[in-house]
């Protein structure tokens, strides 16, 4: 299986070489640059434009940029911000933190919301409970997370004044800084963690129905095992693999942030600075964190391939 | 008020026969402002007036935190390196010019002892230098004492071409040497009427020499102090996220007595302008919100019954359109809208008057800007005594067509004017941005009912205002007929904001569009007045010069103002901030203090 893993690896050093120069090719050739706001401003004589086009390689062309941009990552040197003038791996690490607690525990809500109702369903197909649960995905998936973000802020910060809705640095230690931790995820965490569990919910009843007409299943249940011990020792395991797919496959955006969300509470993860870096042409922030997403759908792939194989023994590894 | 009048009355100020409480109200009476008013003083050999402080706390401290929202928050602290207001106003809750801009426009010393004048010793009669008493006592952050010597590495700092400080521009027409300790000298190459720049405001913040001088130049990037500010202001440092969040706590040995008020200060990025409004003036999240260019109707909705309101700062901001004397679709060696050429409808000077009549300012106000906006036919609106009484606009779509059918544009069988087989259409562009697609809209409409057929585009901000040589989108390209956006006001001084469109700035392939005149617009008499007005040091004849190259610009029809646009802040109910139109919003933070 190591070698296995290996060979996978080795795969993935083309490929991602493949992603980094077609994304710096697509950064380069997009229109503005990070030194825009000084061209209004009648303070700031051209030639220092000039002078921090030159400085920071915007004029050399664009083979050369990429070709310094690889080495230098290869050296383990991310860059730095135009804008800020921060290392670029600083920037990712100082946003890391929000983004996987917010985006973190509202996928661990939706997996925790999903999985129990999306079994309990497809034991009950056609039921009033499989009905609501249908209906209710349903309503979830449709609704885009910048109308609830929204909804939920005018229902819970502006009418009832219960949550805030800026969420920022807490001060303090203890029980009282956990406390307004946990409080001003609450909103952000639930409209990400309903819309995940929304599709998620369907995904994992499907998935169920799947399994639970197979014939080894009929043959389980005839030879006397119970309801509880059927459904999850014999269906939900192999109901479970393409579930853990999509698990995996979303894996990335729990690291990547989530934009909008991120965009609506003002979290400080990695969505809103890769947003901002967008806005402000900051090429090695936004070269630098959609690179660090490639490396991660390319990982989590590797890892749902060998979990299936341990879901799944007759998925073997060659 | 007449030269001689006004010489008489300043020398009744120094002599004491006049209150100059009472010049400055008689000047004001006039039409003059009070920052004005006092820079005439100053240059009169009369010393400025510190203005009645309305800051009421009697002892540092106590106010709790002040909860700051920046919706685009700061991304470096450097302010040699701040490309935006956003920068200026995080790098300066720590580090302090030598003097801002206060309430009332009037110069306030903050580093300085006192404000130069002729009387003090301070400015020279010839207006070639400026001499500055610093204030004894202050000390830096770390304890160590701020000096002369600081003062000066500033200059050379922000002048070395390496470092690429976007403040150079502000220091390069001088040098600067240390008198002593605590005295500076500023030498200026010709006579600088205006001299309040160099050290003064936003970009005239003091860094800390013992902690920069080792990168200075080349080096100026690995500054570990780039992201750790170490200044003099009324907050310490302790924590930057670079467009998230500001941290700093509150100064014990601050050197102004009885401030700062609050405790801790937290300057928090992100969002959006409206979202920004809303935590402030709607559930009272934050204390105060910046720059919130949000539509009128939507703030007076927020302010019904809420926790906060809004505030307005005038300055001369001005969004105006501009029209473009060259011919953007014809290429001349490589280049759209060159000199070579002349536009083809605009100009004939009559399509350009009746432009500028078609434009319905009053509409625009009621619909779009409201509070944030007063209407003028002025590009330079402010200080007061810069501001001409010769202009008046009107929107008459009548008179407008009138004017086209005399100067021979008749109508065609689609009601679209033509003359010598020329159709009267403009290519109308602006960046996207809610207020100005609205205002292309209200002035399109106009124009159709006159004849003249506009098609309108709209640039995303980040290209239109970029200054990419390969983008043909950029407003200094000008490749349209006519365009719109805003140009700030950065300095209650006319000279920057008037250079822009003198014959020797038009933006060219040659200087890779950077020169500021992008109507390309060439006139001899507005050359002379600037150049004239630079070197002015009488105030009344240097004001009068503005006023003449304003009025140039109007009866050219080289722009056409549309909204003299105010700042706009949300501030809590308790909060009391010293806000100015002449200065960014956190440049007096310490007089901002809370009333129950």
């Amino acid at each position: 299986m190591s070698q296995y893993i290996l060979r996978r690896l080795m795969i993935a050093i083309p490929s991602l070489l493949g992603i980094s120069f077609v994304l710096f090719i697509v950064l380069a050739l997009a229109p503005g640059d990070p030194f825009s706001e000084l061209a209004t401003n009648p303070n700031v004589p051209p030639e220092v434009q000039a002078a921090l086009r030159a400085k920071f390689g915007l004029d050399d062309p664009i083979y050369l940029r990429y070709l310094h941009w690889l080495s230098a990552m290869a050296h383990g040197d991310w860059g730095f911000s135009f804008v800020s003038r921060v290392d670029v791996d600083t920037l990712i690490l100082q946003r890391l933190p929000a983004t996987l607690y917010v985006i973190g525990s509202a996928q661990i809500l939706a997996l925790l919301i999903a999985i129990p109702v999306g079994v309990y369903a497809a034991t009950r197909p056609y039921s009033l409970f499989d009905s609501l649960a249908n209906t209710f995905a349903f309503i979830g998936f449709s609704l885009p997370t910048f109308f609830t973000g929204i909804l939920f802020i005018l229902i819970f910060s502006v009418k009832l004044d219960w949550l805030p809705f800026v969420y920022s640095d807490v001060p303090g230690t203890g029980i009282p800084w956990l406390l307004e931790t946990i409080r001003q995820a609450i909103m952000p965490v639930m409209v990400l963690g309903l819309f995940q569990a929304a599709s998620m919910t369907r995904f994992v009843r499907s998935a169920m129905l799947d399994v639970i007409r197979l014939d080894y299943v009929t043959t389980a249940r005839a030879k006397g095992l119970g309801q509880a011990k059927v459904i999850i020792k014999h269906v939900m395991r192999n109901a479970m693999i393409p579930v853990v797919t999509l698990i995996a496959l979303q894996m990335p955006a729990v690291f990547g942030g989530a934009i909008v969300t991120e965009q609506i509470f003002r979290i400080p993860g990695i969505g809103s600075l890769l947003i901002s870096s967008i806005l402000a042409n900051d090429t090695p922030v936004v070269m630098a964190v959609t690179f660090v997403f490639a490396c991660l759908v390319v990982l989590f792939n590797l890892i749902a391939d060998v979990l299936y194989g341990w879901l799944d023994p007759r998925i073997s590894f060659r | 008020m007449f030269d001689k009048d006004l010489r008489s009355m300043i020398d009744d100020v120094k002599g004491g026969r006049m209150d100059r409480r009472a010049f400055v109200k008689r000047m004001i009476a006039v039409g003059l402002t009070a920052p004005m008013a006092n820079q005439i003083l100053a240059i009169g050999g009369v010393a400025m007036a510190q203005s009645p402080n309305p800051y009421k706390p009697t002892k540092r401290g106590g106010g709790g935190p002040l909860k700051l929202l920046w919706w685009q928050g700061p991304t470096l602290l450097n302010p040699h390196f701040a490309t935006g207001t956003k920068d200026q106003d995080g790098s300066r809750l720590f580090y302090e010019p030598l003097a801002s801009w206060d309430v009332d426009g009037h110069l306030n010393p903050i580093l300085a002892a006192e404000i130069p004048s002729i009387k003090n010793g301070g400015l020279s009669a010839d207006a070639k230098s400026v001499t500055w008493k610093l204030k004894p006592g202050v000390k830096w952050h770390d304890g160590k004492p701020f000096t002369a010597d600081d003062v000066v590495f500033n200059w050379e700092y922000a002048t070395d071409p390496a470092t690429a400080a976007v403040s150079s521009g502000t220091y390069a027409d001088m040098t600067v040497e240390k008198v002593d300790d605590l005295t500076v000298r500023i030498n200026f190459k010709k006579p600088t009427p205006f001299w309040a720049n160099a050290f003064v405001g936003a970009y005239g913040c003091i860094i800390p020499k013992h902690l920069f001088v080792e990168y200075k130049g080349g080096k100026s990037r690995e500054a570990p102090n780039n992201l750790k500010p170490v200044g003099t202001g009324p907050y310490k440092f302790v924590e930057f996220k670079p467009g998230d969040l500001v941290r700093g706590e509150i100064n014990p040995d601050y050197h102004m007595p009885n401030r700062p008020y609050f405790d801790t200060v937290e300057m928090k990025g992100g969002g959006d302008a409206v979202s920004a409004a809303r935590a402030v003036i709607q559930t009272g999240e934050y204390d105060f919100a910046w720059n919130i260019q949000v539509e009128d109707e939507v703030l007076l909705r927020l302010e019904k019954g809420g926790k906060g309101k809004t505030l307005y700062a005038v300055g001369g901001d001005i969004e105006f359109i501009a029209i473009n004397f060259t011919d953007p679709n014809v290429e001349v060696d490589g280049e759209r809208s060159s000199m070579k050429t002349k536009h083809p409808i605009l100009s004939d000077p009559a399509v350009r008057k009746a432009l500028a009549m078609l434009v319905d300012r009053e509409s625009v106000k009621k619909v779009i800007y409201g509070r944030a906006g007063r209407t003028t036919a002025n590009y330079l609106n402010g200080p007061e005594e810069f501001v001409s009484k010769n202009t008046k606009w009107e929107f008459n779509i009548e008179k407008a067509s009138q004017l086209l059918e005399q100067a021979g544009w008749k109508a065609g069988s689609d009601g679209i004017r033509e003359k010598d087989g020329k159709r009267l259409k403009l290519l109308y562009q602006t960046s996207i941005n809610g207020p100005r697609q609205k205002t292309q809209a209200i002035v399109k409409q106009a124009c159709q009912k006159a004849g003249i057929d506009v098609e309108l585009k709209s640039v995303v901000a980040s290209v239109f205002f970029s200054s990419d040589v390969a983008n043909p989108d950029t407003y200094s390209k000008f490749y349209a007929d006519i365009e719109m956006f805003q140009i700030p006001m950065t300095q209650p001084d006319p000279a920057l904001h008037m250079r822009r469109y003198l014959s020797r700035n038009v933006a060219t392939k040659e200087n890779k569009w950077q020169g500021q005149n992008f109507p390309r617009w060439v006139n001899k008499d507005y050359d002379a007045a600037i150049d004239a007005a630079d070197t002015e040091t009488d105030p009344i004849k240097r004001a009068d010069l503005y006023i003449k190259c304003n009025d140039l610009l109007w009866q050219n029809t080289v722009v056409i103002p549309v909204m003299h646009r105010l700042a706009v802040e949300a501030c809590s109910n308790t909060l009391r901030p010293a806000l100015s139109g002449w200065a960014n919003q956190t440049d007096n933070l310490q007089d901002w203090y809370r009333e129950a």
